[in-house]
């Protein structure tokens, strides 16, 4: 029983533990999931999103971010910045409010709920007479206006909360003196709108639904005056004068009224329907601009034709003759105009449109001719087009870096050159160590470059796979070619596309050479392109080649897609990656596996049926290896052809399934979308399931099993293979039943490369007898450490691997870890994970670690997430457990099966299909943000922070997370500890010194 | 009187082996041993050693011989039951340490209820000296046949008797068993039998996915430990009163039995110690274990084995080449050349 004990404690190995491992979740990149509400404070600079899962986050300048969790997880209905503060307020679907914070902690800014509150009528009051539909910050700072269901206004003080009941403004007392007959039509209203004059402190805008317009006085508890809105009202807007105001109404239409002292119940000075006049939707939202020149911008939200454009999510910009309905991809959520907030400006003067659609931000430039929106350093929607994989390259040569960059700039012409505006705070944070590249492959056929060294997660080219290959996609098909007489004058704006053309196109692995340029990318239909960095545009023929994997297996039929047409003849390339060899896979099932050796120019590929080399500097063919098994009907025919339905209308089940995945995925922690995901579960459905109970079969693993033969993981070694004297060149591929093959290969020198073919023989076969899939394969040099990337050495970033020592072969399967000798294969060394633990490895990956203590050590592990989500660190090459950290919930599969390592003991993984979270094993190599926000008045109020109240945060977020254990779903609650503050973990930094 | 460690080598006729009397005798004759009773054995193509002893066996020994046909014999007054049907090849570290504790073994009497030796044992009940009355320790022996495991788990609840009362628990119970199943033809588990544990590690805790994971990986040598939907066949033991967990200090049982247990759980350690390797497209082989160290007991070669048994009764053995005539066995792999099959470092052909 001696091996279920834990191995013995070795102190110094303890200790060397604690200065190399320390996990950290730490910044999460890429647009918030499910957004729901929009602040910004023109004060900080600073805007804030809040999500249906009760997150709220704050973005500045590039790098300033902050974020939070309500711990109810309910959806954040309103965000409003409390003038001049570094405070906001935020409103749940619950109807509670929630006061966040930001305040400096060892130097840097830290975002914290400080209190909540839930408003309460009498007892006995209907909900809705407390129902919060307004709120207005008050410039005093010193109290919130709450606008509610009944009509009433109450008044709260902040940052206590208490409500002030002697200055609630009733809705009869708003009602006074207005004509009998229009009040009579116009009872119990709702506040819809509530704003505080521009110039008078002591005067707000009180708007009710249905129309009434009141102006307070705050002083004297009185309407000064009445405007009699004959139409629903949505929304008010103050001009910067405090002489006009403007209402935006249901029916589409906004109307201007005036504001003097002697008219107490004025009539409008206009009345506009911008769209009609057939029936429009309703105006929601509306800016009035004054400039300079005079000329006004007017900005407004919706009030499109119902009958035609009804459908169309549009912000319009109106500027004398200019007029531009921006068309966004997606349901605006919010939006907001960067101004002058100068009080002492004459005009407002904007500079910025930001609008929060529902899956992208996307930000108008207003001061450059023709509008062109501003590409963002941050929030990008990394869900575009579906992500379908990635890959992680750390520390990218700076040529490299610079290429990429360049060839990206030329792609972003469009954009305006503006800097970016929201520019609040300062990042503090060291700058990052390294340059890493962050590569997505997407459904549409991209794949997309992300700089992913720093915070922001920033994306510096895209690569288009799609014009070597012909689809039904209409080239015409722009829906920006809209001539100059069009109306309503529509433009699209946004990168948001989730529907792929054809799902062929999809990019299933990614390969890149970071020294050499060389880029292999493989998708759905069997395709593998590789592909070299080109620095000017170039047109050329796309060579061919078949690698038929089944070989002479015979009476076999592929019922799965076809494969491809590609385009004849040459096709130009933008300047960037450019393919220059199509390598198509028959039958032309998904690329499971890709590696390239580009000192040697072999690319390896593997799909359910085999795998294959390909010499790219020959253009040739090397060998191909049928793994399937001969009974394996179900691999061969392609797992889409059982559902039959899907190759009769491949696309549009695709866009099913992914409007269905965007809706039932959820962010981390948001219990309450799990709720409203269960409610919206068939009940009969549910009742299904009780009746089958769900039971599970307990089979040995059998060579009969079907996608045996599926090509898991592909590796190049130099190593020692046939004899312990001479060391060669060799493939290395591991399958799902738990085989591995060996291929000796001799490549030619570098001067016959071109004259001798390069030739392959098999040297090895090993089966595995628990029949796992191998999910790595990795061979250790004679000290014991991985064999470096090609052309590693070459570049002298690292050691020559040492050839005098016995070399190991390291087998990760699903369940075990194994390591083999080489050449002659006997086995060392093992550590079962599922037979003890009942987990299975999902992710392996070698990661180096540095100490934090001392530069001069580093180690190599391997970095493990298994199926539970757990990251395990084990080490090398002794197999043995270091550290066990929990992740990913374990029921987030996509979360699992879309998480990278880096080689430096970093990782990412989707927690919705826009959001990356980034995560660090390493005490050396941490990205997180840390930045500062000054706000000059406050920050001396708040600058004596003890210790101990920075130990009475620290305590709180292990009572959260201790409570989180009790409820069950520790899980969630551990995240949500986490992410509600991510900056637990520079608490942590800062106590241990 | 001693046998000494030695091979004998010869050939038989393969479509002709004849009957098992002369087949014994011929043997006796070929070891030079006319007077001694021993026990035959051979190793079939799993590498678990079966007894020779009527002429159906015999026939299955010789048409399974591929293309050696490797015996042992065992004088039978020191004949180690307990080796037969175990996998004794590929698990020597298990019988080895059966052979190479002879002190544990001279004291252990042999209880023989029938002829164990003439059946390959496809479940068996262990550790009932250490565990509640109430509960089961069951072993299946995938290894070596084809059926399957044949049974499902799902999800349930129990009762627990806790600190604080009873308390309902969630559990992981058998769903089903497949009609010719190993798990059905053991009778040795029924539906609704609670798995308290999977070699050894306690399933509480963990999920039905989890648990699933767990067999399937020890699925060629699955221990579960059940409660018995059942409660009525338990075995009764007369020096336990009540079905309290924990080590009897008066145990019917040879105080051996511990050792038992970490013998299967070594075994089941070296279970998989199975891998194959084909090098250069020649013939499959079993990945031996590396580096001889004196930890690693496997590396001992077999004549050491042999100089070892003969303490335990082991007799030489025998390995056979057949004359394999013409068209009457086809055989997908040439006759093994004698001197390349490496016995130094304990290989194994398995094909």
């Amino acid at each position: 029983m001696r091996r279920f004990l834990r191995p013995g404690h070795d102190p110094v190995r303890e200790r060397l533990k604690r200065d190399l491992f320390q996990f950290n979740k730490t910044v999460e990149h890429g647009f918030p999931h499910q957004p729901s509400a929009l602040g910004y404070s023109p004060f900080l600079h600073l805007m804030a999103i809040g999500t249906r899962s009760g997150a709220i986050k704050l973005y500045g300048a590039p790098g300033v971010e902050f974020m939070g969790l309500h711990e109810e997880n309910n959806t954040v209905m309103q965000i409003h910045f409390i003038p001049d503060q570094c405070q906001l307020v935020t409103l749940l679907d619950d109807n509670s409010l929630h006061l966040w914070s930001l305040k400096q902690h060892s130097g840097a800014s830290e975002l914290r709920e400080e209190h909540r509150f839930t408003l309460k009528g009498p007892p006995g009051s209907p909900p809705s007479a407390t129902q919060i539909t307004a709120v207005l910050p008050h410039s005093s700072r010193e109290v919130l206006y709450l606008g509610t269901e009944s009509g009433n206004i109450f008044v709260v003080e902040i940052p206590s909360f208490r409500v002030l009941e002697d200055r609630t403004i009733t809705s009869e007392a708003a009602l006074q003196r207005v004509p009998e007959d229009y009040c009579n039509r116009r009872s119990c209203e709702l506040v819809e709108a509530l704003r505080e004059h521009p110039k008078n402190p002591d005067q707000i805008l009180i708007g009710y639904s249905r129309g009434l317009i009141v102006l307070w006085d705050l002083q004297n508890n009185k309407v000064t005056h009445h405007f009699l809105g004959s139409q629903q009202l949505e929304n008010l807007y103050w001009q910067r004068d405090g002489s006009k105001f403007i209402s935006c109404h249901y029916d589409g239409s906004y109307t201007q009224w005036p504001v003097s002292s002697d008219n107490r119940q004025p009539e409008p000075l206009e009345n506009v329907v911008p769209y009609g006049p057939f029936p429009c939707k309703a105006i929601s939202k509306i800016y009035w601009q004054t400039t300079k020149n005079g000329l006004p911008y007017i900005i407004f939200q919706g009030g499109m034709p119902r009958a035609s454009y009804g459908d169309r999510h549009s912000i319009s910009v109106v500027h004398g003759s200019q007029q531009t309905a921006f068309d966004f991809t997606s349901r605006v959520i919010d939006f907001f105009i960067i101004f002058s907030s100068e009080p002492t400006a004459e005009f407002d003067d904007p500079s910025a449109m930001v609008v929060l659609a529902e899956e992208e931000l996307v930000v108008i430039d207003l001061k450059s001719a023709g509008w062109p929106a501003v590409h963002p350093p941050y929030l990008a929607s990394l869900h575009c087009s579906a992500i379908t994989c990635s890959h992680h390259v750390s520390n990218i040569p700076l040529k490299l870096w610079e290429r990429i960059i360049s060839a990206g700039s030329k792609q972003n012409v469009h954009y305006s050159n503006m800097p970016w505006p929201i520019d609040g705070g300062t990042n503090i944070a060291p700058d990052p160590p390294q340059r890493d590249l962050l590569l997505t492959g997407h459904e549409d056929g991209t794949v997309r470059f992300w700089d992913a060294s720093g915070v922001c997660l920033h994306l510096l080219y895209k690569l288009s796979t799609v014009r070597v290959f012909l689809t039904d996609a209409d080239p015409n098909d722009n829906m920006n070619t809209l001539g100059e007489d069009e109306w309503p004058p529509l433009r699209k704006v946004g990168t948001f596309d989730p529907y792929s053309d054809d799902p062929r196109l999809g990019i299933q692995k990614i390969y890149l050479c970071k020294y050499s340029g060389y880029l292999a990318v493989a998708g759905t239909a069997g395709q593998v392109l590789v592909m070299e960095l080109n620095d000017e545009d170039a047109e050329h023929v796309v060579d061919h080649a078949e690698a038929d994997l089944l070989q002479d297996q015979e009476g076999y039929r592929w019922k799965g897609h076809e494969k491809l047409k590609t385009r004849d003849g040459p096709v130009r390339f933008e300047a960037g990656f450019q393919p220059f060899v199509l390598v198509q896979c028959q039958p032309p099932a998904v690329v499971t596996s890709l590696a390239l050796h580009s000192e040697w120019k072999l690319v390896a590929f593997g799909t359910s049926h085999g795998f294959g080399l390909f010499d790219h500097q020959q253009k040739r063919l090397v060998f191909v290896k049928c793994t399937l098994h001969p009974s394996d009907q179900l691999a061969l025919e392609g797992p889409l052809s059982r559902v039959k339905s899907l190759k009769k209308s491949l696309r549009q089940s695709f866009r099913r399934i992914r409007r269905s995945r965007v809706s039932s995925r959820k962010r981390r922690g948001g219990g309450g979308n799990v709720q409203e995901a269960n409610a919206k579960f068939d009940p009969d459905a549910l009742q299904e399931m009780e009746l089958a109970p769900v039971q599970r079969k307990i089979e040995a693993r059998s060579a009969e099993d079907s996608f045996t033969g599926f090509v898991r993981t592909l590796y190049f070694a130099d190593t020692f293979l046939r004899d312990s004297s001479r060391h060669c060149p060799s493939l290395w591929a591991g399958t799902n039943g738990g085989t591995v093959y060996a291929f000796c290969l001799r490549v030619p020198p570098a001067e016959r490369r071109m004259d001798e073919p390069v030739r392959a023989e098999q040297a090895k076969e090993i089966q595995l007898m628990h029949r796992a899939p191998v999910v790595g394969i990795l061979v250790l040099d004679g000290r014991s450490t991985p064999l470096p990337e090609p052309l590693e050495v070459a570049h002298d970033l690292s050691k020559s691997p040492d050839m005098q020592g016995s070399h190991q072969l390291l087998v990760v399967s699903e369940e075990q870890f194994k390591v083999f000798t080489l050449p002659k294969v006997s086995s060392k060394l093992k550590l079962k994970l599922t037979a003890l633990e009942g987990c299975r490895v999902r992710k392996v990956t070698v990661a180096n670690f540095g100490s934090c203590k001392t530069d001069d050590y580093s180690e190599n592990d391997l970095a493990v997430l298994t199926n539970l989500g757990d990251i395990q660190i084990i080490s090398l090459p002794f197999l043995k457990l270091q550290i066990r950290y929990p992740c990913i919930r374990k029921e987030d599969v996509s979360g699992i099966a879309s998480c990278v390592f880096t080689k430096y003991g970093q990782g990412f993984y989707l927690i919705s299909p826009s959001e990356f979270e980034r995560f660090s094993l390493s005490t050396k190599w941490l990205v997180e943000p840390r930045c500062v926000v000054d706000i000059p008045e406050v920050s001396s109020n708040n600058h004596v922070h003890t210790r101990s109240g920075v130990e009475n945060a620290y305590r709180d977020l292990l009572l959260s997370c201790k409570r989180g254990k009790q409820g069950g779903t520790c899980g969630e609650h551990c995240d949500r500890a986490v992410a509600s503050s991510k900056v637990g973990c520079m608490w942590q930094n800062y106590l241990g010194g | 009187y001693c046998f000494g460690a030695e091979f004998r080598r010869f050939s038989l006729e393969r479509s002709k082996p004849g009957k098992f009397e002369e087949f014994y005798g011929l043997l006796q004759h070929v070891h030079k041993i006319p007077n001694v009773d021993v026990l035959v054995g051979y190793t079939d193509i799993h590498g678990d050693l079966l007894p020779i002893n009527n002429d159906d066996n015999y026939h299955k020994a010789v048409s399974t011989a591929n293309p050696l046909l490797r015996i042992f014999i065992q004088r039978k007054e020191d004949a180690d039951y307990s080796a037969f049907g175990t996998d004794t090849m590929t698990r020597k570290k298990n019988v080895l340490s059966n052979v190479l504790r002879p002190d544990n073994h001279k004291k252990k009497p042999h209880i023989v209820i029938s002829m164990p030796q003439d059946f390959r044992p496809v479940s068996s009940i262990i550790d009932v000296d250490i565990l509640p009355e109430t509960h089961r320790r069951v072993r299946l022996y995938k290894y070596g046949t084809d059926k399957p495991l044949g049974f499902y788990i799902r999800d349930g609840s129990s009762v627990r008797v806790t600190p604080h009362g009873l308390e309902k628990v969630p559990g992981i119970f058998i769903s089903r068993l497949v009609p010719g199943g190993l798990a059905q033809s053991t009778g040795l588990l029924a539906v609704n039998d609670e798995v308290l544990e999977v070699n050894g590690i306690e399933v509480s805790g963990k999920s039905l996915d989890q648990v699933t994971d767990m067999m399937i990986a020890n699925s060629r040598n699955l221990i579960i430990t059940v409660r018995p939907a059942n409660q009525r066949n338990n075995v009764v033991r007369n020096s336990r009163t009540s079905g309290s967990s924990g080590q009897s200090t008066e145990s019917s049982l040879p105080s051996s039995t511990p050792n038992i247990l970490a013998n299967f759980l070594q075994g089941e350690e070296e279970s998989d110690e199975e891998d194959i390797v084909i090098e250069d497209s020649g013939e499959p082989q079993q990945i031996p274990k590396a580096a001889p160290t004196n930890e690693s007991i496997e590396s001992l070669t077999q004549i050491e084995l042999l100089h070892e048994s003969t303490q335990n009764g082991f007799l030489p053995s025998s390995e056979m080449n057949l004359n394999h005539s013409a068209g009457s066995i086809s055989m997908e792999y040439e006759v093994q050349d004698p001197d390349h099959k490496s016995l130094e470092d304990g290989t194994i052909i398995t094909l």
